[in-house]
């Protein structure tokens, strides 16, 4: 299981609270709103979080003004497998 | 629709031959090929097909039964989405039935039938709604049957006359639910589609969790292209190796392109094979390749390429392959600034931002802000690597693909119109009208 950090764009406002707290993770863009360093395309939006950054990811989803982050584990990236209909 | 004369150049006006009322594909979709033209599949059963005639060209069947294997159906024909995202039908659907599965009060799932065209190019899903509304209600009840679900067809306004008239003509019509899509670019989103079928806004919504775990009213969701459907009722009538006797092995079957170009060419709705020819298509939309720039394929969020050999393929090699995306294949004559094209473009999808997510909202118009600078002929070298820097600030961050596809159409517009780039910004443009001139 993978810890992300999941952006709700539609919430966010930009205020940089979560860009304060994991500097080694998100930067700011050119109106204030986070981007995850070194990541590209979906990354972005569920961003990969390592263990020691897991406290402090914690609580930029605790702080957020905008309610507009939360933490989720999932399998790797890789795909799910399936067979049609199951 | 005023496509409708060009999109039938073979089909019988009387219903279509004799010999195929028990189920068998009608003799047109099996007849030997004049030249390299698809014989119509989807449109087969000729202009403003009803009920009658709709079960006169593809046979009588029920739809309802033919939920068992479908998806197993689905998987060996390879069928994947014709709305855009080009993803493989059997594998959504299979993710939406197995969430409906889960947990201790399994929900019903539901499947959404989507005719929102917001591509402002394309005519496609209106001309299949308007002439072929029953093979579309055939594939989504098929599906719906498959997954056990709740039906809904969700078009916009002008589209949703026929599909009431259509589910009145057939049998358990009156199952299906309509909903009224706006015409806005971004109505057809999927998640903008539940979106406004449960809380009237098409804007898209934020998905920590998918629309096939959990989309309308918490249920499990699939949002399907009427093209597709349309193509499942062909697939559950004639089987997955029917349907891969049109096109490659890459990409089989058929799909319907809106073909457009510079006056005097007419707009015009074409059914082509699956890794069919850029030039080819070109050619039987009535334009000569050589007279032409370039060609936008798949749509706004789509890329201009050079009117050379490129397959119409959603897999290929890159560079020989154009996806085809949501189907629009628009042509520009060599008297047109692609740059000026292309800065109209990104200015119309900046304007079509739901404005819910800060990066889309503030990025897009940069970005178009840049491009009309460069194509109004301010020559400030240092703009063409701005728009490249705002096009890699905005993907992948937001609720919807809306900044992906706007940076994608504009780097493939610096790598298509690289020179048109240099000479605007050395202060001249190659086209007439160019401000830059």
């Amino acid at each position: 299981m993978k810890t992300y950090l999941h952006i709700d764009w539609t919430s966010c406002d930009g205020r940089g609270l979560c860009t304060e707290l994991l500097p080694g993770v998100l930067d700011r863009d050119d109106w204030g709103y986070p981007v995850a360093r070194g990541k590209a395309g979906w990354e972005r939006t569920d961003v990969p979080v390592r263990d020691a950054d897991r406290e402090a990811a914690q609580e930029a989803v605790f702080l957020c003004p905008k309610l507009a982050l939360s933490l989720f584990e999932r399998p790797g990236p890789e795909q799910e497998k399936r067979t049609p209909g199951r | 629709m005023s496509q409708a004369r060009d999109i039938y150049p073979q089909v019988p006006r009387n219903g279509g031959p004799e010999g195929h009322r028990n189920g068998y594909p009608p003799t047109p979709l099996q007849a030997p090929r004049d030249s390299s033209r698809q014989e119509p599949r989807l449109l087969a059963a000729g202009p403003d097909a009803g009920w009658a005639r709709h079960l006169d060209t593809f046979g009588t069947w029920e739809p309802q039964a033919a939920g068992p294997g479908l998806l197993e159906a689905l998987a060996a024909a390879g069928l994947t989405g014709r709305g855009g995202a080009a993803f493989e039908t059997w594998r959504k659907a299979t993710a939406t039935a197995g969430s409906g599965r889960k947990g201790l009060f399994p929900a019903r799932p539901v499947v959404i039938a989507n005719g929102a065209e917001g591509e402002p190019l394309s005519v496609k899903d209106r001309t299949l709604l308007a002439h072929a509304p029953h093979l579309v209600i055939d594939g989504l009840t098929a599906l719906a049957a498959a997954l056990g679900a709740s039906m809904y067809v969700y078009a916009p306004a002008a589209s949703l006359p026929r599909v009431q008239q259509s589910l009145c003509e057939r049998p358990r019509g009156k199952r299906i639910h309509l909903a009224q899509a706006p015409e806005t670019f971004i109505s057809g989103e999927s998640s903008a589609v539940v979106n406004m079928i449960a809380n009237g806004t098409a804007v898209p919504m934020d998905q920590r969790r998918r629309l096939s775990e959990s989309g309308l009213n918490g249920r499990p969701t699939l949002v399907v292209n009427v093209e597709t459907l349309a193509q499942v009722a062909l697939i559950a009538r004639y089987g997955a190796q029917w349907f891969r006797e049109a096109g490659t092995p890459t990409d089989p079957g058929t799909r319907l392109v809106s073909v457009s170009g510079p006056a005097p060419v007419r707009d015009v709705v074409l059914e082509v094979p699956g890794g069919a020819q850029l030039t080819a298509v070109l050619q039987e939309a009535g334009m000569d390749p050589a007279s032409l720039s370039a060609v936008l394929v798949g749509g706004y969020h789509g890329r201009w390429v050079r009117p050379a050999a490129h397959a119409l393929s959603p897999v290929g090699p890159p560079g020989r392959t154009a996806r085809p995306g949501a189907g629009v294949i628009h042509a520009l004559d060599l008297q047109t600034c692609g740059i000026q094209a292309t800065a109209r473009i990104v200015s119309y999808l900046a304007n079509e931002s739901a404005r819910q997510c800060g990066p889309c909202m503030f990025g897009l118009p940069a970005m178009a802000s840049v491009l009309n600078r460069i194509a109004g002929g301010e020559t400030n070298p240092r703009l063409a690597a701005e728009l490249d820097r705002l096009g890699r600030l905005v993907s992948g961050r937001g609720a919807c693909r809306h900044p992906e596809g706007t940076t994608g159409l504009v780097s493939s517009a610096l790598e298509v119109f690289a020179a048109d780039f240099r000479a605007h910004l050395s202060g001249y443009c190659a086209g007439p009208g160019g401000a830059a001139a």
